[in-house]
This record gives C-alpha cells, structure tokens and sequence, in this order.
C-alpha cells in the first residue's frame, strides 16, 4: 500500500485516495474545431511513462481535495506532492 | 527416445541472426502462439521472437489461467470463441498436452442490476452460438455446492450465468507447447535480448536495435503487452494504453473442492482449483499506474475477505504466494491488434486482465495480419484507429469481469 502525502493532511494510506490518472493534461481546444485525431488523442490517451509520472490523486475520504504527485511507477516512490494550479 | 522420456531441450537457444523477414518483440504467449501460426498458417518460417527475459516470463507465468469466450459484444465473442475453439483442439494440434480442462465458468451475480446484465450477455452469448446459461441459486447449489448460498451474507448470490466449455489448461505447458512447434519450424527464440530501438526509414521500420546487436527486419511485431508503450514510445508511436499491476495468489495443495472456476464481478474474487491443488485467485488491479509488478496488500485483503464470505470452507486455507504481473489497459478494455501508422510495424496489446484465454486467437490473428499485411475478420474491429473513429468495444464491465 502506498503511503501517499497529502499537502493538506500529510502522510497516509493509499485506502484514503482515489486515483486520477496523470495530471496536467491540457484540454485541446474548441472541440468543434480540432481534428479527430487531436480530439481522440486528449480523450484517450495519457502518459505511460517508466519512472516518473505526474498523478492526480483526490484525498476522498479526509479533505476531499484533489491534488498532484510525482511517483515512479517502477519503484513507487514519491517524490513530490503540490496543490492543483503548482507547478510540478 | 522413447515416449516416456522428457526431452534435454524443447526448444535451440540459438544467437539472433541479422536479419529475419518477421521480428516479433515478447516471447510471452502471444509472440510464441503468433510465431507458431506464422509458419503453420502462412508459412513464414524466417522469424525471430525477441525476449527481454526467459521465454514466457511475464504475464504468461502469471496469470489465473482462466479460459472462457462469453463475452458481450459481437466483436469480441467472434475472437473469443475463436480462441475457444482452437484451445479444443491445442493439445492435439500442438502435439502436448496442455491440461485443457473445460470445467465450466461460474460468473456470479449479487444484485438486480447484475441479474440483468448477466441474463442479457447469457441471451448475446446464446445468439453469438455461445454456450452460455443462466443459473438459479438452486441449480448454483447442483452445479457448485461449496458456494455459500445464504441470504444473510453481505452480498448475496442472486444467480450466476455458465459456461460449460469455459475451464483453465495449465499456462507453462502452453507456452512450451507453442514454443516447441515454433522452434520445430526453425523459428529462432532469442531469450536474454531487450529491444532498445527501432530502425525507421522513411516511414517504414527497418529494422530493431537490441541488446544484442542491430537486427534487421522485414516486418516488426509488437507484442508486450504491459510495456507495450515503452517499445512503441522508441519509434515514436503514442499507444492509449495505461500499465496497472494485476495481483494473483496460491494457496498450499488441498484435496479438490471446487469443481470449476468461479468469478464473482460485484465483490470481486475469481478463484480455481489448479490440478496440482491450490486454489488459485486473482482480483481487481490496482488502480494506479505500475511497472514494478507488485500490487498492495490490501487488494489481496479484500480479494480473501470476499472468497472466504462466498466459501466458507476455504476460511482455513494458507496463502502461499502472491505476485502480480502488469497489465496492459486500453480505453475500452478491448485489445489493439493490427496496424500501425508506420508501414510494416504491427501491434499487440491491450488484452488487459485477460489475455491469457486469448492466446490461440491472438497469435492466429495477429499472424494473419503480419503475413497478409491487412486484419483478419476478426481483430479488424480492434484496430488501433477506432480511438479515433469513435468505434469503440466497450467490453468495462460487459466482460464478466471489471477491469
């Protein structure tokens, strides 16, 4: 289990989040004017990496608020935790 | 040698040449089955597999075994049921015996809502020339007596569809079998040989760069499944799809007790008694992404907690092992098989949680697709341009299983 560092609530179990797949994806713009494939491309595909990802992760049972990570999906460690609208 | 010996090698262990017509990269069961077919179907025999590790090192040795084809939508039911119909005839077509045992797959239900969904895949089953039946808790009592049946439990069993010919076959012997055939076709299984490029020219893949050296190719075929991004990331191809860790555990040898696979969607546990005579069970995957095939103690938690409430007996039984492989999800938990924007570059993945019942029909059809150089009927639904066109196999939680 992930112990995951909330910025508002600090330390705790992985049980207490809801996970949001990776962060700081930008919407593409009018949708009525990008192409398919650009369209297709916000709706369905993410960041995969192996190593660091950016991730959103909601603390949905304590503050309820979402907010950003830094984690390596090989190792799983964390290395950063901001608050939506900071930079990563 | 006779019959009753094993043989020293069931496959060479030969060095790569530089160069093959047809490159598949993972040896897991896909690339062996799709190597296998490409010399049987197609007679394309000058074919490498490329495996970073041990042949079928990855998910192949680490998934629950669980083979059915009572999928929902057309699309899938028509691939699935051909996977169904060439593991009937694998041990012989292969000429080894994979342990193919057509035991029957239990998906339980546990509300309203779940009665009605499975009742209307048993009906798209049935029209599909599926077999697929509906069960009362009654003839869940005939058909599995073990199942804890009492309303009193927290969730209790409304029902459960069947498949009679559903079962599990045993995955190591699989992957030998169809490595065996493989290597009797002169196809070279190169272990120990990461691919750390791609050679593209002018649009068209060349060729790979490996661990080994450079490799030239006629035709590249991706085939690994949860590190499927990283290799297509190398030639510069965006896939849609996500890597998550799928946990599985053993218990210790039990006298048998369960006479069939059961799956359970609501409360999530699927569980099998191997030949050998653990139970074997698997869960939800974690839902955070992973490459380091190892899942969180408390899926496992909630995975016994759920089998335990649905057998009662199992409650003294051991955990041995537990492990987890990862998996490769797509947008709408259907495979990608085919085509890619770079000419003579092919794709596998997205088999997600269950890939290992698709073994056959994978391979046959991505070796079509290699071969031929267009889809075979059945994976060209599954194409990796329907993100784009909208056309979508929504098989979330249709499948019998969430993912």
């Amino acid at each position: 289990m992930l112990l995951i560092p909330c910025p508002w609530c600090g330390q705790r179990d992985e049980i207490e989040f809801r996970y949001g797949g990776a962060a700081h994806v930008e919407y593409p713009g009018d949708p009525e004017t990008v192409d398919d494939a650009t369209w297709a491309r916000y709706l369905f595909v993410r960041p995969n990496p192996k190593g660091p990802l950016a991730e959103r992760w909601c603390h949905s049972q304590g503050c309820r608020r979402w907010f950003n990570i830094v984690r390596d999906t090989v190792t799983h460690q964390i290395t950063r935790s901001y608050r939506m609208g900071e930079a990563p | 040698m006779s019959g009753s010996e094993h043989p020293d090698h069931l496959w060479r262990n030969p060095d790569p040449k530089r160069s093959y017509d047809v490159v598949i990269v993972g040896g897991g069961g896909h690339g062996l089955s799709t190597a296998y077919y490409l010399a049987r179907n197609h007679g394309v025999t000058n074919v490498a597999v490329l495996e970073r590790g041990w042949l079928a090192g990855g998910n192949m040795a680490r998934n629950t075994t669980v083979i059915r084809s009572n999928y929902l939508w057309d699309e899938s039911a028509a691939i699935y049921e051909h996977s169904m119909k060439l593991w009937e005839g694998l041990a012989d077509d292969l000429d080894y015996d994979i342990l193919f045992s057509q035991r029957g797959v239990l998906n339980l239900t546990h509300s309203q809502h779940d009665t009605r969904e499975t009742r209307r895949r048993v009906y798209a089953n049935r029209l599909n020339g599926i077999d697929a039946e509906w069960l009362t808790p009654e003839d869940i009592k005939e058909f599995c007596p073990i199942v804890n049946l009492s309303p009193d439990i927290r969730y209790p069993v409304t029902g459960a569809s069947l498949q009679r010919r559903g079962g599990i076959a045993k995955h190591d012997y699989v992957a030998w079998a169809f490595a065996r055939q493989a290597d009797a076709f002169g196809i070279d299984l190169v272990q120990n040989c990461e691919v750390t490029g791609f050679d593209v020219d002018g649009g068209r893949v060349t060729g790979v760069q490996t661990s080994r050296g450079q490799i030239a190719a006629g035709k590249v075929a991706l085939c690994a499944a949860g590190h499927s991004t990283v290799l297509a990331a190398m030639v510069g191809l965006e896939l849609p799809i996500q890597s998550h860790p799928l946990q599985a555990l053993v218990s210790e040898l039990l006298e048998p007790a369960l006479n069939c696979v059961v799956l359970s969607n609501a409360i999530h546990v699927y569980v099998s008694q191997a030949h050998k005579g653990e139970l074997v069970m698997g869960a939800g995957m974690d839902p955070f992404n992973s490459y380091a095939q190892r899942g969180s103690p408390h899926i496992i938690e909630q995975q016994l907690a759920a089998a335990v409430e649905l057998f009662p007996i199992f409650s003294r039984a051991h955990v041995v092992r537990t492990w987890g492989g990862i998996v490769d999800v797509s947008p709408d938990a259907s495979p990608i098989v085919g085509l890619t924007p770079i000419e003579n570059l092919f794709v596998n993945c997205g088999w997600g949680t269950g890939g290992f019942k698709a073994t056959p029909a994978s391979g046959w059809v991505y070796a079509h697709t290699i071969a031929r150089g267009q889809p075979h009927p059945f994976n060209a639904p599954f194409s990796l341009d329907r993100f784009t066109r909208g056309a979508l196999i929504d098989e979330h939680g249709a499948a019998a299983v969430a993912h």
